[in-house]
């Protein structure tokens, strides 16, 4: 298992990244970071806001889909810079996944570069595995 | 796979497996050997599994991998049995292209063209999440989404004949914005009137060559070195949220277990989350034309200021990329209502249909393929022939053939700035990521692209315009 968290795949007309973690959630935490860093560098975004995010999902896939996408939209309406995520939890109800999280970020008043659009996320090549721990695959629409 | 190749530009798919209809790629030998690497041919011949797909699944000469449909596909559905897929759409709904001609010449703004461009850059708002224009209020974006670009010339943005020549008079009808979300509303609202990122931009060009002088002269292009500005947008997250909601709401009725891919999930026609999807879809189409409307009229304003007039800045037309839409077609020698899905592809519809203004239903409607940043792009006419071998669709662009993430290895984009300035082109954007990833050499060559479209009939080269500046979003 390397302690990589995520890298990028070749793809022609998109983004494509695959994000590991030891857990699932670890997992899903460095999917979101990967898609992050397509339009900014989470790294240096000051962890000056927090938001409490609820997504749900029929599948893993459809939750990782919800969870990416409330990061896009909190984004795309409040120039919200997620710069790390603490307590991500995925529970398995009867019907449902369920992914609460507390996101770690800045938002952007001019002080930040953010660049490249991510206009969607896709279930085109999409893979939830358990995998030395567990991988994603994700490939976002640009 | 079995693959066919019927003439010099043309291959077939034909019917295997769950496949309805063949599936028929225009491309060349050349071209070809990329879509061998990728999606692009897997992704037609599940197009032409889904329910209720009529004549064939097309493939355009700009084809390349997307999800779900290829980008440059095309298919029509019956409207009875057929279906509707927000991934036959894409995400930027109403993506297009929208040209002004103008009376002015190369000579004449060379000295300008570095103030013009600083201008259009300072009054078309432009990048990721700058805001637009003053706030509006909800009944504001409904109101735009009903009546799209005739909402915009209402305002005061623009002339009343822009909307004549504009692709659905810019205005879809069934456009119905109440069953959009509340984060559709929320993305839309502060986003209209910007330019967006990615490959989105604003030219100013010169005409560089002129194939057929005649459909150029009906057009408005009358020579050598004559002003062209072109606007390539879309319909922003308010269009990308409306494919998202409607992807999760047709999953969640309608599942995708049966489906060759999860992308191409959709709902029939004419159940309620079908018609749903296209009321919605069509709101942001026309919000998309809103769009263009308005950065039109400021780049006119622009060179009103800077050069004291906008006579003669005329819109040539406005062409739509991504959508789906109720259109006849003739299919097995019969007339046929049918709902078209053309995603990275443009109609192209040739003299004498009703759906094309009046001025130009003698000649064909005027069609846009933006090259690559810095490289020339054409404009075509569209074609009797398209209708008959595919759907009355042409190309929409070049067409990538290299990641964003090789192009960030390859190219820096200060160099890539650096070199179009050696060749007069200016250049203005948000960054520089931005610049490399939409390097020229990402692109496949737009001249292959147009060079297939034409000699296979379905949109015939007009002429040729090559860029003096360029804005990114």
């Amino acid at each position: 298992m390397s302690s990589q968290r995520y890298r990028f795949l070749e793809h022609t007309a998109d983004a494509k990244f695959q994000a590991f973690g030891k857990t699932l959630e670890e997992a899903f935490s460095n999917a979101a970071l990967a898609m992050a860093s397509l339009m900014w560098d989470w790294k240096i975004i000051k962890k000056e806001s927090r938001r409490s995010i609820e997504v749900e999902g029929k599948d893993l896939k459809q939750l990782l889909v919800a969870f990416l996408e409330e990061i896009l939209f909190l984004w795309d309406v409040q120039g919200y810079l997620l710069g790390g995520i603490e307590d991500l939890i995925i529970m398995k109800k009867e019907k449902t996944f369920n992914l609460n999280a507390v996101l770690l970020g800045d938002t952007n008043k001019g002080n930040y570069a953010a660049s490249g659009d991510v206009k969607a996320i896709t279930y085109n090549e999409m893979e939830v595995l358990e995998k030395n721990g567990f991988q994603i695959q994700v490939v976002v629409d640009i | 796979m079995e693959l066919k190749q019927i003439s010099e530009f043309k291959w077939e798919i034909p019917q295997q497996g769950d496949m309805r209809v063949p599936a028929v790629i225009f491309t060349s030998v050349k071209l070809m050997e990329s879509l061998k690497g990728d999606q692009t041919l897997q992704q037609a011949k599940n197009v032409a599994c889904l329910p209720g797909i009529l004549d064939k699944a097309y493939v355009m000469p700009d084809g390349h991998q997307g999800y779900g449909f290829p980008i440059g596909g095309v298919a029509a559905f019956d409207e009875q049995e057929g279906i509707i897929s927000p991934g036959g759409v894409g995400y930027d709904i109403n993506c297009g292209v929208r040209l002004l001609r103008t009376d002015y010449r190369d000579t004449d703004i060379i000295k300008y063209s570095k103030k013009l461009l600083d201008a259009v850059f300072r009054e078309v708002p432009a990048g990721v999440g700058k805001a637009g224009i003053k706030r509006l209020k909800k009944n504001d974006l409904f109101e735009i989404c009903i009546n799209g670009a005739g909402w915009a010339v209402k305002q005061g943005y623009g002339r009343a004949e822009d909307l004549e020549r504009t692709e659905e008079y810019g205005s879809m009808e069934g456009a119905d914005p109440q069953h959009l979300s509340s984060r559709a509303i929320e993305r839309g609202i502060p986003q209209l009137g910007t330019l967006g990122a990615g490959n989105h931009f604003l030219e100013i060009q010169k005409v560089d060559k002129i194939f057929d002088p005649e459909s150029a002269g009906v057009f408005g292009l009358h020579s050598i070195g004559q002003i062209t500005i072109m606007i390539h947008c879309g319909s922003r997250g308010l269009g990308h949220q409306v494919a998202s909601d409607f992807i999760r709401l047709m999953e969640d009725q309608y599942g995708y277990r049966d489906l060759p891919d999860r992308q191409l999930v959709n709902a029939p026609i004419g159940s309620k989350l079908g018609r749903q999807y296209y009321e919605s879809m069509s709101s942001a189409v026309n919000f998309a034309f809103a769009n263009r409307q308005m950065i039109a009229h400021w780049v006119r304003q622009v060179f009103k200021d800077v050069l004291g007039s906008e006579k003669g800045i005329d819109q040539v037309y406005d062409v739509c990329h991504n959508v789906a839409k109720f259109e006849k077609h003739k299919i097995e020698d019969k007339w046929q209502d049918v709902c078209i899905h053309r995603k990275g592809a443009t109609r192209s519809f040739g003299p004498g249909r009703r759906e094309i203004p009046e001025i130009y239903r003698d000649t064909g409607q005027p069609v846009f393929i933006p090259g690559s940043m810095g490289t020339a792009s054409y404009v075509l006419v569209g074609t009797s022939e398209a209708e008959k071998v595919s759907l009355g669709s042409t190309a929409h662009g070049a067409g990538r053939v290299m990641s964003r993430h090789e192009a960030l290895r390859r190219f820096r984009g200060e160099k890539v700035k650096q070199e179009l300035q050696e060749k007069g082109i200016e250049l203005k954007a948000t960054g520089f990521k931005g610049i490399a990833e939409e390097a020229s050499q990402v692109y496949k060559n737009v001249d292959e692209v147009v060079r297939i479209s034409h000699e296979s009939g379905i949109g015939k080269m007009v002429a040729r315009v090559v860029p003096l500046g360029v804005m990114k979003g």
